[in-house]
Order: structure tokens, then C-alpha cells, then sequence
């Protein structure tokens, strides 16, 4: 049964295809991961539990999670505004707009760290009117968050704007000729069905922002059990040769993201649900 | 080039698409194989193209054993439903394909594949049209294309996969005409895929018809229609009627009226279905031997056919007529009155085959 | 298909919608959020490259550190981009092509890279090939040096820049499904005809779309680099990371200009992305009208 493709299926290939595909991704991926996972294995339990529970480890926990917990529900809300925007509404300058979305997704995250930082700075572009009012933006969690809005925005806005797209105006029509003011229409009708991917784009964001490093590093200050993100502590440590304890923190991100990847998964199948 | 497919079998998963399939497709002939949906006709096809291997079985061209060639050596012309036309060629480019695609040795010249492809367009009557991408045509263009694209490598054998299948009836008609033509002039052995009866009876000089993936039976048109050998041909071809009842030694009783059923001899009062077209329905207002007494319950009357359902008294069982017009101008039927049906013809079928 | 392009035309004359006032309002909002968090940095990092005027721009580019930052950058993505790209090429063959039992599962395989820190990208290099790592020992005493070297930047960055082409051309390829290949095949075509001429025109904007994040994530990548690289100045610094070294000396005019290009990098990036879009759903409708 595992060949039924090759035969019911004159194209030619694919086997040598499939191979080396197998090939390819075990050699970069996964046998490089793996030795995480052995490297880790060879931590006994109470050195891997002390390792990842130190107090400075959980303080970047709460860091790291806690701001992309914030990044992401403020990318869930204004995703939705700039996809249901440029879906639905015309202004000039839209087509730009709309490819200017893509733009953390294009920019190196150093440069945006370094720009960030630099806006919200002091002196900076933002950070010279904000001060003086008592907000601190770089150097403090706040600035975690900003990158981390920055770096995880386009997400929502792209997993939102096609099934906007996809919608079928008839179902609006039909929702207000039974009465639905149009608060009700977008309550009722419309929000139920962009549901599945609002939280697609929120646990891609959140999971984006977890990882994050080089956008955030520059803003961040990073103070340790204020502001150091969990991703700066392992090379922290590797930069002073302990090898288990980064091993031990990258382990745990590791867990996170696999998580994370199931849940995605799981919300993609069942934001297919009502797909035809 | 005849077409021999000597006992194959196809599953897919636990799905047996074909089951023990033997056919024999003679020489120049243009042959339909019809069925629903699920038939397993077009896995048939496929077979024969060699886009799908079968699991059991051989096929044989010209008697030669084919099975195990690949589909670049087959040399067949095969039409898709969706005529997968290549979206970034041109008509010309499209229909030159399988020219420029031989071995250097046996690739035609420019200006020869040029004289082909243009006396093609003029066989398929787009002459002006070389320069469009299929984007731009209609859909009945497309499908002309694709048969010429088909019939530039000279095939031996022409498949075609539900060929009207995407069009608007309209084009439907004009291209199943237009095809029955082209076949007359080339003579290529041609096999075509189609659920549509009526597609089948105009177009092809025999009809294979398929179920659950074995052949119901082959014939030319007129022998499946008139003597379709089993109660899903019945069913499948034309309109028609079941009456429940019993077959004795050739002789069947149904709803009251006895009927002699030759082909039944042996049966010893067996449970049975006799089956009456639409248009074998004799409708009088007299008492008659071998009529049942009926109510008309409904009259539909346009076109040249005039359709009434009647009501038999004997049962609740409802029956479908059909008139031509004139004999129902003369009856002057009225909705509630009372006549005789009488069958004309009634294949009847002991109910062990039913479908 | 037909209906939906009709659809998209009644939009623009709907009658149900929301008043003027409340579009208005939430294009404001909507434009004000894009602006702070897009436009704003975008301009910044212009404005601080030429705060200190133009020579000092180009001044600050011809450092002989800048130049071989570049040259290790142009380096990492030639060779990253084009094992990427055949690697993405030969797994949407296998999978948009033919079906086979553990096919999603071989996908969210591809897509692993993505959901990776970047810091742990880099850091499980470190742990084959670092001093301390699996090969550690055998590598040194063969006097090869992969981790804080060039080898170890181009490994880390193909790991990341992994799944890019992949996941474009998969969906695409499965979308146009296999009709055409056979009606090549059905002509006579061998495979690589086939795919020359018949499935690689069809794929042509997904690969230039693939190839051109792949290549802005390769020349880019910042914190997976920065693990394995060890920071030696004008041999294992790519772009990004002399942008750091700079930052971090307080040379920020410098870090800026060097910034820049990176920046002109994603602007050209979004660009060719655009019209690549642009042209991919073009070929989908067409496949589309065809159906």
C-alpha cells in the first residue's frame, strides 16, 4: 500500500523524488535536532530540572511568554482591522499598503532591532515624546513587546485577508435582510467564521515571538529577571561554556515550539471545517 | 490498430473499480463506454492510455501485448475531461507539442511541423485562432484543440474522456455531431468515456455499458436499446417501467395481465420484474386483452411526446406513458378519466438479477 | 471561477456595508497602526544611514570589514539559496504529484525549521560540530573548523532558510494538479521534457517567489548566524552581524548605512514578491476558467 502513489500514477520520479527529499531533510533537520534531544539525554533528571527551573530561566520565561502573549493578542486585534481594510474598503495607496505588510517578514530582524531601538530611544523619533509623559519603551518589557508586535503583525493580516476574500457577500445580504444590524452581521456572522483563522494567525504570532531573538535583543536591555528573553539566555550560556544548561533551556523552547506547530496544525484542520 | 483487454482487474484501496473486464474494440471502430458514475469507464480508459496500470490482466494492441509499454510508447491520442491544455501555450505551440517532443531522429522539420499544425487547425475549423492561449477560447475551442493536439502524433488509438462532458448542451450537440463526422473521415479506433445515453446512441457504433465495474453488455446502439440484456441496461437507456409479479414456464403474470416470456421457459414460478418502455405503453379507452385498467393522474404535453402518468387500479402503483402527439390529439385525454394501458413489449427478468 | 469574479464586482456597489463614517474611521486606525509600526522604522533606518551625510554613508559601506561582510553574505546565500531551491523543487515533485500514506506528516517535517528559535538553530550546530559537540574532537584533530567558521554560517542558514521554497511550490503544484504531465507523457514526452516544458512553465513565479524570501531570509538571518559565527571580525561576520558589532560600538550612522542595504534588500524582496503574487494568481486563474 506505502507505493500506491508510484502505481497508480504513470508520472515519472518519484521515487529518487521522495528519497531524496527524506535524504535532504534528515541530513539539515532532523539529525541535527536530534542532538538536541541527546545532548539533553545525557543531563541527568535533577541537573535538566535545575538547569531549566532557575530563578533567572522562569523570570525569562515569564518575560519571553508574557510579552508575546501581549504582542499577539494586539496583533489578533489589529490583524483583523488591517486585513478587513484592505479586503474590503478602497483608498488610495492600497496595493502599497498591502505589500508593505509583508515588510517583517522581508526585514532582517537586526535591522529592525537596531531601528526600533533607536525610534523608541531616548531621543529617538518616538521615545523623545514619550518619555518626558513617564513611558519607557526601549530597554524595559514594553520594547520586548513593540518588536515582538512588529515581527509577528503580518501574520494575522495574511492567515485573516483570504478567508475575507473567500466570503461571499451573499451571506451578509442574507444575515441583513433577516434583520442583523450590520454590528450584529460582523458579531454574529462574520466573526464566527474568521474565528478559526484570527487564532491561527494568534498562535503563529505568539509562536514567531517566542523565538525571537534579533529584533528584540537591541530594544530589550536586557536585564537579567527584567527584561532578558529566554532565546538570549541560552546564548548567555553558551558563551560561558555551559554547554548542558543551554542545552537544557533550548530543549524546553524546542518542546514549546513543537507544541505550538501541533496546535497550529490542529487550527488549520479545523479552520477547514466548513471549507467545501 | 485493435484494441484486445483480456480479463483486468483494477482496485484502488478497497474500491474495485474493475472487475474482470474483457473487451474487444475492432478496428476503426468509434465505441462509447457509458455508464454512471462509479463504473469504473474511465478507469478503463485510463487503462488502455497506460495512465494507470492494471492489477491483473493484459491489453493487447493489434494482438501485440501492451500492458507493461509505457504511455510515451503507446502512441495513443488521449483527450482529457478538463483537456488539460498547456495554459502557457499558445493553440499552435499546444497542438505541436507531441511533434517537437520526438527524438531528434524522428522530429519533423520546422516547416513541416508548421504544414501539420495548420492543416489541423483547418480539420478542427480554428485557422484563425493559432496565436490564442486556451485562457482566451470557449469551451468547445478548447475541447477542438485538444483533439487536434491529440491527432498531431497520428495515434493508433484515440481516448476520450467524457469529451462533452464540461460543455453547454448546445455546443454538446454541434460537437458530438462533429466528432461522429471526423471519425467517419480519419478512421482512427476510437474509444470515448460518457454517462449521457443519448451521447452514446448518436455518436458511437457500439456501446459498452458498464456498472460496479463489469460490462452489462455490448452491442451496436440499436441492439442495447432494444434489447438491453440486463435490468440495469433497461434502467440505465431510456425511460421505463416495472411491473412486479410472477414467471411460470414461459409465460409471466403482472399486474392481472398474462404475458408470454420465451426467454423464461425454465422458470418454475419464479418471483420476476417485467420492464416496459415509456413509449411501449398503448393507451385506449376499450377493455383489451392484455390492458390494465388505469386513471390519468397527469399530463405534461410539449414537445413531440406527450407524457402521461396513470395510476393502476390494480395496485397503488403509478406508470409512465408516452404519446406521440397526434394519437393524443385524437384520444383527447382528460386528467381523472379512466382507460386501458396496454404494454406493448415487456422484457420481463426473474428477480434473482435484479439490479 | 466565474462566480467569484462576478462576486468581487457586485462588491464595489454593495449596499451592505457600513456607513461612510465608520469606513473612514477604521481605514484611519487602520492606517495610523501600519504607519507607526511599518512606515516609521522603514524611514528610520534611512534617515539615521545618512544623518551624517552621503560620504559618510559611502564611507562607512567601503570599510574593508563591510566589504567582506558582504562578500561572506553573497557567499552563504549562493550557496544556501540553490541547494534550497532543488531540495524544494524535488519535494513538491514527490508530494504535489503523487499521493503516499505519511504525506502531511512528511510536510509539517518541512515546515519544522520555521517553528525553530533561530537561537536553537544555531546552537544545534554548535553541538555536532563544536568543540565539545558530537564531531568536536574528530574535527579538530582533522584541523577542520566548521563552528565559528564559514562552513558553520552556511549550514546554520540553510536550516533556516529550509522549508521557504518547499512550502511555496507544494500547494501551487498541488493545485494544478496532473492533467497536463500526462497529456505530455500521453504525447510522447519523457520526464524531463515533461517537466521542462510543461510543469516548470506552470511553476516559474512560485519558484522566483520561494527563491526570493529564501534568499532575503539567508542574507538576513541574524540570531542562528550569531551562534555559530564567533564574531571574527572581516572573515565570519555576515551583513547583519557587522550591523551588531557596529551598533553595539556606538558607531550608529555606520550600523545605519550598512542597515540600509539590508533594508533596500527587503524593499526589492517585497517587490518582486508583489508581481510574483501577481502573476501566480494569474496562472491559477487561468488554470481556474479552464475548469
Amino acid at each position: 500500500m506505502a507505493w500506491s502513489g508510484r502505481k497508480n500514477n504513470v508520472l515519472p520520479g518519484f521515487t529518487p523524488a521522495l528519497g531524496y527529499t527524506i535524504f535532504y531533510l534528515s541530513l539539515v533537520v532532523l539529525i541535527p535536532l536530534s542532538a538536541l534531544f541527546f545532548k539533553t539525554a545525557s543531563l541527568s533528571w535533577d541537573a535538566f530540572v535545575a538547569a531549566v527551573t532557575a530563578p533567572r530561566v522562569l523570570a525569562s520565561y515569564r518575560v519571553t511568554f508574557g510579552s508575546s502573549l501581549a504582542a499577539a493578542l494586539i496583533n489578533a486585534f489589529f490583524g483583523v482591522l488591517v486585513a478587513w481594510v484592505l479586503v474590503r474598503y478602497r483608498f488610495p495607496g492600497k496595493k502599497l499598503i498591502d505589500a508593505l505588510v509583508d515588510l517583517p517578514f522581508a526585514l532582517p530582524t537586526a535591522v529592525a532591532g537596531i531601528t526600533l531601538a533607536s525610534i523608541y530611544s531616548q531621543n529617538g523619533w518616538l521615545g523623545r515624546y514619550l518619555e518626558p509623559h513617564g513611558i519607557k519603551v526601549a530597554f524595559t518589557p514594553l520594547g520586548i513587546a513593540v518588536a515582538m508586535v512588529f515581527i509577528g503583525l503580518p501574520f494575522v493580516v495574511r492567515t485573516v485577508q483570504p478567508v475575507l476574500e473567500e466570503l461571499d457577500q451573499e451571506i451578509e445580504e442574507a444575515a441583513s435582510c433577516l434583520g442583523a444590524n450590520r454590528w450584529q452581521t460582523f458579531r454574529r456572522v462574520l466573526l464566527p467564521t474568521m474565528l478559526p483563522a484570527i487564532l491561527t494567525g494568534f498562535a503563529l504570532s505568539f509562536a514567531r515571538a517566542v523565538g525571537e531573538y534579533g529584533s528584540i535583543i537591541f530594544i530589550a536591555g536586557n536585564m537579567p529577571m527584567v527584561s532578558e528573553i529566554t532565546p538570549l539566555l541560552i546564548i548567555t550560556k553558551l558563551e560561558q561554556y555551559d554547554y548542558a544548561g543551554a542545552t537544557a533551556i533550548a530543549t524546553v523552547m524546542l518542546v514549546v515550539s513543537f507544541v505550538m506547530l501541533l496546535c497550529i496544525n490542529l487550527l488549520q484542520k479545523w479552520s477547514r471545517r466548513f471549507a467545501e | 490498430m485493435s484494441i484486445e483487454i483480456e480479463a483486468v482487474s483494477k482496485s484502488f484501496g478497497t474500491f474495485a473499480a474493475l472487475k474482470d473486464v474483457s473487451l474487444k474494440v475492432p478496428s476503426g471502430e468509434l465505441v462509447a463506454l457509458l455508464g454512471p458514475s462509479g463504473s469504473g469507464k474511465t478507469s478503463l480508459l485510463r487503462i488502455i492510455a497506460g495512465l494507470e496500470s492494471p492489477d491483473s490482466g493484459r491489453i493487447l494492441f493489434d494482438g501485440e501485448e501492451a500492458t507493461k509499454r509505457q504511455v510515451q510508447e503507446r502512441q495513443v491520442g488521449f483527450v482529457f475531461q478538463h483537456y488539460a491544455l498547456f495554459r502557457h501555450m499558445t493553440v499552435f505551440e499546444n497542438i505541436a507539442f507531441g511533434l517537437t517532443v520526438k527524438p531528434k531522429k524522428s522530429r519533423p522539420g520546422k516547416q513541416e511541423i508548421r504544414d501539420k499544425v495548420h492543416n489541423l487547425l483547418k480539420l478542427i475549423q480554428l485557422e484563425n485562432l493559432a496565436d490564442r492561449y486556451p485562457a482566451q477560447l470557449s469551451g468547445g475551442q478548447r475541447q477542438r484543440v485538444a483533439l487536434a493536439r491529440a491527432l498531431a502524433v497520428e495515434p493508433q488509438v484515440l481516448l476520450l474522456d467524457e469529451p462533452f462532458g464540461a460543455l453547454d448542451a448546445k455546443v454538446r450537440l454541434e460537437l458530438r455531431r462533429w466528432l461522429r463526422r471526423l471519425h467517419d473521415e480519419i478512421h482512427v479506433t476510437s474509444v470515448f468515456v460518457t454517462h449521457d445515453q443519448e451521447e452514446a446512441l448518436e455518436v458511437a457504433d457500439r456501446i459498452v455499458v458498464m456498472n460496479q465495474g463489469r460490462i452489462e453488455q455490448e452491442g451496436t446502439p440499436s441492439e442495447v436499446y432494444d434489447r438491453p440484456a440486463t435490468p440495469f441496461v433497461y434502467d440505465f437507456l431510456g425511460s421505463v417501467n416495472l411491473f412486479h409479479g410472477r414467471v411460470h414456464e414461459g409465460t409471466a403474470q403482472m399486474a392481472g395481465i398474462n404475458l408470454s416470456s420465451p426467454e423464461n421457459a425454465s422458470a418454475n414460478d419464479a418471483p420476476a420484474i417485467g420492464y416496459v418502455r415509456s413509449h411501449d405503453i398503448a393507451i385506449g379507452r376499450e377493455s383489451a386483452d392484455g390492458a390494465i385498467r388505469a386513471e390519468v393522474r397527469y399530463l405534461l404535453s410539449v414537445g413531440p411526446l406527450v407524457r402521461v402518468d396513470l395510476a393502476l387500479s390494480c395496485s397503488d402503483r403509478t406508470i409512465e406513458a408516452e404519446l406521440p402527439r397526434d394519437e393524443a390529439d385524437r384520444l383527447q385525454l382528460q386528467v381523472g378519466e379512466q382507460v386501458y394501458a396496454r404494454p406493448r413489449k415487456m422484457r420481463v427478468f426473474v428477480e434473482d438479477y435484479q439490479i | 471561477m466565474v462566480g467569484k469574479g462576478l462576486n468581487k464586482k457586485e462588491r464595489k456597489g454593495a449596499t451592505v456595508t457600513e456607513p461612510a463614517w465608520v469606513r473612514s474611521l477604521l481605514i484611519a486606525i487602520a492606517l495610523a497602526f501600519l504607519a507607526l509600526f511599518l512606515l516609521l522604522p522603514l524611514a528610520a533606518v534611512f534617515s539615521q544611514a545618512l544623518e551624517k551625510g552621503w560620504e559618510a554613508y559611502l564611507a562607512a559601506l567601503k570599510e574593508p570589514d563591510t566589504i567582506s561582510a558582504i562578500r561572506l553574505t553573497l557567499i552563504t546565500a549562493a550557496v544556501c539559496v540553490p541547494l534550497n531551491l532543488f531540495f524544494g523543487i524535488v519535494a513538491a515533485w514527490a508530494i504535489a504529484k503523487f499521493s503516499f500514506p505519511g504525506k502531511s506528516f512528511l510536510i509539517t517535517l518541512i515546515d519544522l525549521p520555521f517553528s525553530v528559535s533561530p537561537v536553537v538553530s544555531g546552537l544545534i550546530y554548535v553541538l555536532i560540530f563544536g568543540l565539545q559537540g558530537w564531531l568536536g574532537p574528530w574535527l579538530q584533530a582533522h584541523d577542520i573548523k566548521i563552528i565559528f567558521a564559514v562552513p558553520g554560517i552556511i549550514l546554520a542558514t540553510i536550516f533556516v532558510t529550509f522549508p521557504f521554497i518547499a512550502r511555496e511550490l507544494i500547494p501551487l503544484m498541488e493545485s494544478q494538479g496532473r492533467e497536463e504531465e500526462e497529456a505530455a507523457l500521453t504525447l510522447g514526452a519523457n520526464g524531463l521534457q515533461t517537466f521542462f516544458r510543461v510543469t516548470f512553465p506552470n511553476i516559474k513565479w512560485g519558484i522566483l517567489y520561494g527563491v526570493i524570501l529564501c534568499n532575503a531570509r539567508a542574507m538576513g538571518e541574524f540570531g542562528a548566524v550569531s551562534v555559530v559565527s564567533g564574531h571574527v571580525r572581516g572573515s565570519t561576520n555576515t551583513i547583519p552581524l557587522q550591523v551588531e558589532i557596529l551598533y553595539n560600538e556606538y558607531s550608529y550612522a555606520a550600523a545605519f548605512a550598512v542597515a540600509s542595504l539590508l533594508a533596500l534588500l527587503a524593499l526589492v524582496t517585497l517587490a518582486v514578491k508583489t508581481v510574483a503574487e501577481w502573476k501566480m494568481q494569474q496562472t491559477i486563474t487561468a488554470a481556474e476558467t479552464e475548469r
